[in-house]
């Protein structure tokens, strides 16, 4: 063994790392859907953070664990009600919202156990998306939503504008948005309706208001 | 008087003798490491009865380091003892833990310092029902209290105190092991760094006590039991013990490794006998498993220790409410379970996974893919050897533990 916070070849994933710039050193941080932990494992590593994870593979579990993170094999959807409010002072939840059967109930425990929840989304609305199907006519495949549609578990994609009108209508505020390119690069947009049509994927930072 | 042991405790650390005045007698012997307590420590017991006078048995393994931080108390299962890694002298066998524990292994004892005590109320040295009550001169047998594993997490921790552990590394164990794991973290949180419940409940199911209960009639039933006076009369109930372990050791088995390991296939024969000798080979090895239980385990312990896993249920000393016996835990857990243990299903560690959610504590889960059943914490196991050295070694890391 190397270590267990030995650093991965190739360093992680750029969309992670803007994550990780918001996140404060020493916090208490809940990574929901942390696949391998590699997320984790980079804040345990550079900002000492009191790090947990969630998955719901048992094998992405078990190598998480096995690399020395905390992590429970567990469902976004029903086990989030478990924790205390605002036990942790993030909760992370990358590129999984989709795959949640009720996205809505999700965000407002998010927001309960944690004072700031990092939320982010492929965006369904990026005119490559809308192109595919309007002029395709096929069920849109891009980098971040790379199965078809019979095989994907991405069950309730949505889009920047969705998911903003969702957060105003259940009483979540948005402390921020940032737009982010297929390669997780921030993309300066000013514009909403913009930024739906031109990013890829975005960085929600919500809290309970 | 200093406790003579195999293992090395390091040198700058002397075992502290103002723990216990008079200190508690150390012996060494064929039950390697003892301790005895005198009538000045008593051990106060849940049943409200209170133990005076007794003695613990253990082995350790590795060393001490100079501030007493890598220590590792394994707590071992109903019918397993203090020999983790070396050969059980009764038996004769290498130790129930040689896979996982010793150097350069999982539980590596060049990294840390690993403590196993024998059980309050066993049979491998610490007092049970097997040994002479000093104030009758005669077997406890029956008059021996009965005992939770509360008490015996209690016996334990004066144990560590006598060898002037304030703080545990790790506390881990499986099954019954488990059971004493998460009354350490519940009763000791800030004895304890991290725990590693393996294959365990919080509390003992009716089909757990019911099959415990099977075990019980048939050491009861036996006629060589003698009311639990058997020691005075020389016999000992050893068809009635065999059968409690024949019991119960389908229990720690799966389906699926019976089928796998046995089948139908017979016992040295061509065809059934139309009779009632062992014609399957499922039988034969149960019969084996039986007897030679009998060889190394005294049925009246056998009687007080069942007893204990049954009683034992952390949630109702919390008013029902699992999480309180983990209020603001500091503790770092990793929970394992196994997918095909009946015994103590995965339902049971998510239980425990849910309550420590609660409390927002640190802790890992993993379930285990096998179908070994509940025995399989004893095996080779190499996912559950590799997810068990991972959580080591990143609590290691925190607790500022060396690297051999």
């Amino acid at each position: 063994m190397t270590g267990f916070l030995a650093g991965r070849p190739g360093g992680i994933r750029v969309d992670l790392l803007v994550i990780a710039s918001l996140i404060s050193d020493g916090a208490r941080v809940l990574d929901v859907g942390c696949g391998d932990g590699a997320l984790l494992e980079h804040l345990t590593r550079t900002k000492s953070v009191d790090g947990r994870g969630i998955e719901l593979s048992q094998a992405g579990v078990n190598a998480g664990v096995a690399r020395g993170l905390s992590v429970i094999q567990g469902d976004a959807d029903t086990d989030l009600k478990d924790y205390p409010d605002g036990a942790f002072d993030y909760a992370v939840l990358s590129q999984t919202l989709q795959a949640t059967r009720n996205p809505k109930r999700v965000l407002e425990q998010l927001v309960r156990i944690a004072r700031n929840a990092i939320v982010t989304i492929p965006n369904f609305g990026h005119w490559r998306v809308r192109l595919s199907l309007a002029l395709g006519g096929r069920m849109p495949m891009t980098d971040l939503l790379a199965e078809p549609w019979y095989a994907t578990p991405n069950i309730h994609l949505c889009t920047i504008r969705d998911l903003t009108a969702l957060c105003r209508e259940s009483a979540i505020g948005i402390e921020q948005v940032r737009f982010l390119d297929s390669q997780g690069q921030t993309m300066s947009l000013r514009s909403l309706r913009f930024a739906n049509l031109l990013s890829e994927q975005a960085l929600f930072v919500l809290r309970r208001t | 008087m200093r406790v003579r042991n195999r293992a090395t405790i390091g040198e700058n650390v002397a075992i502290s003798e103002s723990a216990a005045s008079p200190a508690p007698g150390g012996t060494s012997d064929s039950f390697g490491a003892r301790l005895t307590f005198g009538p000045d420590r008593p051990l106060r017991l849940d049943s409200g009865a209170g133990l005076v006078g007794y003695t613990m048995a253990y082995q350790t393994y590795g060393r001490l380091n100079a501030d007493r931080s890598n220590a590792i108390l394994i707590c071992h299962a109903l019918t397993g003892d203090q020999y983790v890694t070396d050969a059980n002298p009764y038996t004769g066998r290498r130790g129930w833990w040689d896979l996982v524990v010793g150097p350069g292994k999982v539980i590596d004892t060049d990294r840390y310092f690993v403590i196993c005590v024998n059980v309050l109320g066993g049979c491998m040295g610490s007092t049970g029902p097997g040994e002479v009550n000093p104030a009758t001169g005669r077997p406890w047998a029956l008059t021996f209290p009965v005992i939770t594993i509360a008490d015996m997490v209690r016996a334990q921790a004066m144990v560590l105190d006598h060898l002037g552990i304030q703080q545990l590394f790790c506390v881990i164990g499986g099954s019954m092991g488990g059971m004493q794991v998460l009354q350490w973290a519940s009763a000791y949180p800030e004895r304890v760094f991290s725990a590693v419940p393996i294959a365990t409940s919080v509390r003992h199911s009716a089909q757990n006590i019911a099959f415990h209960e099977v075990g019980r009639q048939a050491i009861m039933g036996d006629r060589d039991w003698r009311d639990g006076n058997y020691l005075d009369h020389d016999v000992r109930p050893r068809a009635g013990l065999a059968v409690a372990r024949m019991a119960a050791h389908i229990t720690y088995l799966s389906e699926a490794a019976l089928r796998r390991k046995f089948g139908r296939k017979l016992q040295n024969r061509e065809r059934i006998t139309y009779g009632f000798d062992a014609d399957f080979q499922v039988e034969s090895y149960l019969r084996h498993q039986g007897s030679i239980f009998v060889e190394r385990f005294d049925a009246n312990s056998y009687l007080y220790i069942t007893r204990a896993m049954d009683y034992f249920d952390l949630a109702a000393e919390h008013d029902e409410v699992l999480s309180r016996a983990f209020r603001r835990t500091p503790v770092r857990y990793c929970v394992i379970s196994f997918t095909s243990d009946w015994l103590f299903p995965t339902r049971d560690s998510r239980e425990i996974v849910h309550a420590l959610n609660a409390e927002a504590a640190n802790v890992s889960f993993v379930e285990i893919e096998s179908d070994k059943g509940h025995d399989a914490f004893l095996l080779k196991e190499p996912e559950f050897h590799k997810t068990l050295g991972g959580f080591l070694g990143g609590a290691a890391e925190r607790r500022g533990l060396k690297k051999p």
